[in-house]
């Protein structure tokens, strides 16, 4: 399913249209002039507005003009790979993150707020283990929104996913601890809990979630051994107080970024990265189930300036 | 993370000192700061350098007023232009044709199908009769999501089996509204993506298809800059006549909304600050700004505490606390009141007093256990109880203790907590009032 080409560069397609947006220009920025205080104001807007935020967007700019002038360089082109290293390092690097494996059985849970596409991230993200020869069993612990059981029982069904769920309503806590037993009885290798979008300024939502931990850790007490964060590329600087808040509660381990084939940048990544420490470690790229990869900070920044 | 604009102009008038004259210097100095805010509220760039070239215009060489100090007069100018750029406030408009037909379109995730609930409800508690219709034919199960919802509400929902296109059930669903006596039928489309052309064209086309009053875009409060590209590739192709914004309940600042009135003039109709069907309220301009620069709503709260409070209640109140007859059942009853007006952290904000807490390090007294102990202790005793709590003794105080899972010491607490309320309620009955209130008011924030 997920060909070569994808897999080596699976954000050249998405992330096209922000390339031929913003950054775009700042290659042809970056080619055409020479350094002076015009090029630094102009960067600067480019990076605010990929959502970088207005701090490690001026961060950038310090560091680049340091460098500027300690190597001498004269020419603006000089700055764009200067400015690719920078970005890189804010990402941690080129090394990728991997998923948490434990045996027998790695339990994943996916929270965010509301919106963010967490029911289809769950879905592929079972599709992607699956097709790393993995099975899958899903918790449909979203027992708030209507209808939210169902559209996880589609997905369960398209992909041949058991789906574990009560009647709607029914305590989160308690459909996780059900399929977490089911799936250790089908020796299942990962079990992915869905969870109700929900806003991380709600104080009794949010102990909702540590309450649905502790409830797993009863059946596993290293539970959760993945707690992935979906936010949504197009949300702005809010995303960095949804992460840091949803990491006090329940210790996000690493983030899902959807919506990638919008025109939105994901910008707000690098301030996650920097500030929060928080790794990025799959991003969705579009409406099909396949559309789903692991980050690769590389080929991020990489598609970002690159032209066909 | 965010310190409240106010504070940071604030705090550089303080380094620059009184002055009587504002000189460039000092109002590009606290632009750089108010740039930055707006930038951090994700208002978009453009609309950004814009506001700040006007502001700075306006608070150039301004005689300083007598009354106000140059940070309370930059921030009014900024208050004012902040505003002006989110325009009147603007109505749904459901006149002409029946039944009148309200369009909800956006990104997927931007909370369309909750907002077509809220919207019938709130429709209907105006005296319409509203029909939802779902036309989200891709998204697995959002159809099902709708018809949950118009169950909840009892308001009816539109929809066709599997396979039915999109302007095929809107059409045959006015037709049903008309034949049904709806006056007004809600069409809950599914999100697409700005750019993607095939979906785009298919909302336009069911727009051109069906007379519609009303295309309003569904927008996320907490969309970075992209959100004028998304309302002006929507508006481009509908276009729109409104902007419900939603997930306002979260905290953030809404940027977003300034931005997409600022570019396109569009309208913000509606905000969405809730999970509850009835969290849907009309939009004010103002509200949005104080919001914006971390000034708080006091309008609000007080909407929201006449809303919930019953008056002749509130009048029974006042006369007990007048006569200290105030008793722990009053007490819980208040309580009640308080806990109906929404979260605390909700209200805390509406006051403008999220930064001031942070500051002192009371963030976590928005813990809502508090109240829910001392409702649970009140609970606990028997009604003779609550009005001598004097006849409280250790074995009384160790069953109520046990009825409501809390220690005796907590009982006490409550206890200790009350008898201060009384002695503070006997002094201000007894004269001392306008002192304290004169008291009270300087410790409110300065707006």
């Amino acid at each position: 399913m997920f060909d070569r080409i994808r897999r080596l560069n699976p954000f050249r397609d998405s992330l096209r249209k922000t390339r031929e947006g913003v950054f775009a220009r700042v290659t042809s920025l970056l080619t055409q002039q020479i350094i002076d205080d015009a090029l630094w104001e102009e960067l600067e807007e480019l990076l605010i507005r990929a959502d970088i935020g207005v701090d490690i967007s001026v961060d950038i700019i310090q560091a680049l003009q340091t460098r500027v002038a300690r190597d001498k360089l004269t020419q603006a082109r000089e700055v764009e790979s200067a400015l690719r290293e920078e970005l890189l390092a804010l990402l941690g690097g080129s090394q990728t993150t991997g998923l948490a494996h434990h045996d027998p059985m790695t339990s994943i849970m996916v929270v965010g707020v509301n919106g963010v596409g967490k029911t289809t991230s769950i879905a592929k993200l079972a599709k992607y283990l699956q097709s790393q020869g993995h099975s899958v069993i899903i918790a449909a612990a979203d027992t708030f929104r209507a209808a939210a059981v169902e559209q996880l029982a589609i997905w369960g069904d398209r992909l041949g996913v058991p789906v574990i769920s009560q009647s709607s309503s029914a305590d989160p806590g308690a459909v996780v601890y059900d399929a977490m037993q089911a799936g250790l009885a089908r020796h299942t290798d990962y079990v992915i809990a869905d969870t109700a979008g929900r806003l991380h300024t709600k104080f009794n939502l949010m102990e909702e979630l540590k309450k649905i931990q502790r409830v797993a850790r009863k059946v596993d007490p290293t539970a959760m051994h993945e707690v992935l964060l979906v936010l949504d590329a197009t949300s702005g600087q809010n995303a960095l107080e949804q992460t840091r808040v949803f990491g006090e509660a329940v210790g996000v381990t690493g983030v899902v970024l959807t919506k990638l084939d919008g025109t939105a940048k994901g910008g707000v990544a690098f301030a996650i990265r920097r500030r929060l420490d928080v790794p990025i470690k799959f991003v969705g790229t579009g409406e099909k189930v396949t559309d789903f990869a692991e980050f690769d900070a590389e080929a991020f920044v990489g598609a970002l300036f690159n032209s066909e | 993370m965010f310190e409240t604009l106010t504070d940071r102009l604030q705090g550089i008038f303080e380094k620059i000192g009184r002055k009587g004259k504002l000189t460039e210097a000092d109002v590009q100095e606290a632009m750089k700061e108010v740039r930055r805010a707006l930038l951090e509220a994700d208002v978009n760039f453009k609309v950004v350098k814009d506001f700040v070239a006007k502001v700075t215009e306006r608070a150039v060489g301004v005689e300083v007023l007598q009354s106000l100090r140059p940070d309370q007069q930059v921030i009014k100018i900024v208050n004012e232009q902040l505003i002006e750029m989110l325009g009147e406030q603007a109505h749904l408009d459901l006149g002409g044709a029946s039944p009148a037909v309200i369009m909800l379109v956006g990104l997927q995730g931007s909370g369309k199908t909750t907002t077509a609930a809220k919207l019938g409800y709130f429709l209907r508690k105006r005296g319409q009769s509203p029909l939802m219709v779902a036309a989200d034919v891709y998204r697995p199960a959002a159809i099902d999501q709708l018809v949950t919802l118009g169950k909840q509400l009892s308001i009816p929902v539109y929809h066709e089996p599997l396979g039915a296109k999109p302007l095929a059930i809107c059409q045959n669903a006015i037709r049903q509204a008309r034949q049904g006596g709806n006056s007004v039928a809600i069409l809950d489309t599914a999100g697409r993506l700005h750019i993607d052309d095939a979906m785009m064209d298919e909302v336009a086309a069911i727009r051109m298809a069906l007379q519609i009053s009303e295309v309003l875009l569904v927008a996320d409060a907490m969309t970075g800059q992209e959100s004028v590209r998304v309302a002006e590739e929507f508006n481009a192709r509908l276009p729109l006549s409104g902007l419900i914004l939603t997930k306002m309940d979260g905290d953030a600042k809404g940027g977003a909304a300034l931005s997409i009135r600022a570019v396109t003039n569009i309208p913000i109709k509606f905000i969405s600050t809730g999970e509850k069907t009835d969290a849907l309220e009309p939009f004010y301009p103002d509200r949005l700004a104080n919001r914006i620069l971390g000034m708080g709503d006091i309008l609000t709260l007080i909407e929201k505490a006449e809303e919930t409070m019953d008056r002749s209640q509130a009048e029974a109140m006042e006369k007990k606390l007048r006569t200290n007859s105030f008793t722990l059942e009053d007490f819980l009853a208040q309580l009640q009141q308080i806990k109906k007006m929404g979260p605390l952290s909700q209200l805390v904000e509406m006051m403008g007093m999220r930064g001031a807490l942070k500051a002192s390090g009371m963030e976590g007294d928005l813990d809502e256990r508090p109240l829910k102990q001392i409702e649970a202790i009140i609970n606990s005793m028997t009604p003779r109880e609550r009005r001598n709590p004097e006849i409280l003794n250790a074995s009384r105080k160790r069953r109520i203790a046990k009825g409501s899972g809390t220690q005796v010491q907590d009982v006490n607490q409550l206890l200790n907590q009350f008898r201060e309320m009384q002695n503070m309620m006997k002094q201000l009955t007894s004269g001392r009032m306008g002192k304290m209130l004169a008291k009270g008011m300087g410790l409110m924030p300065r707006r």
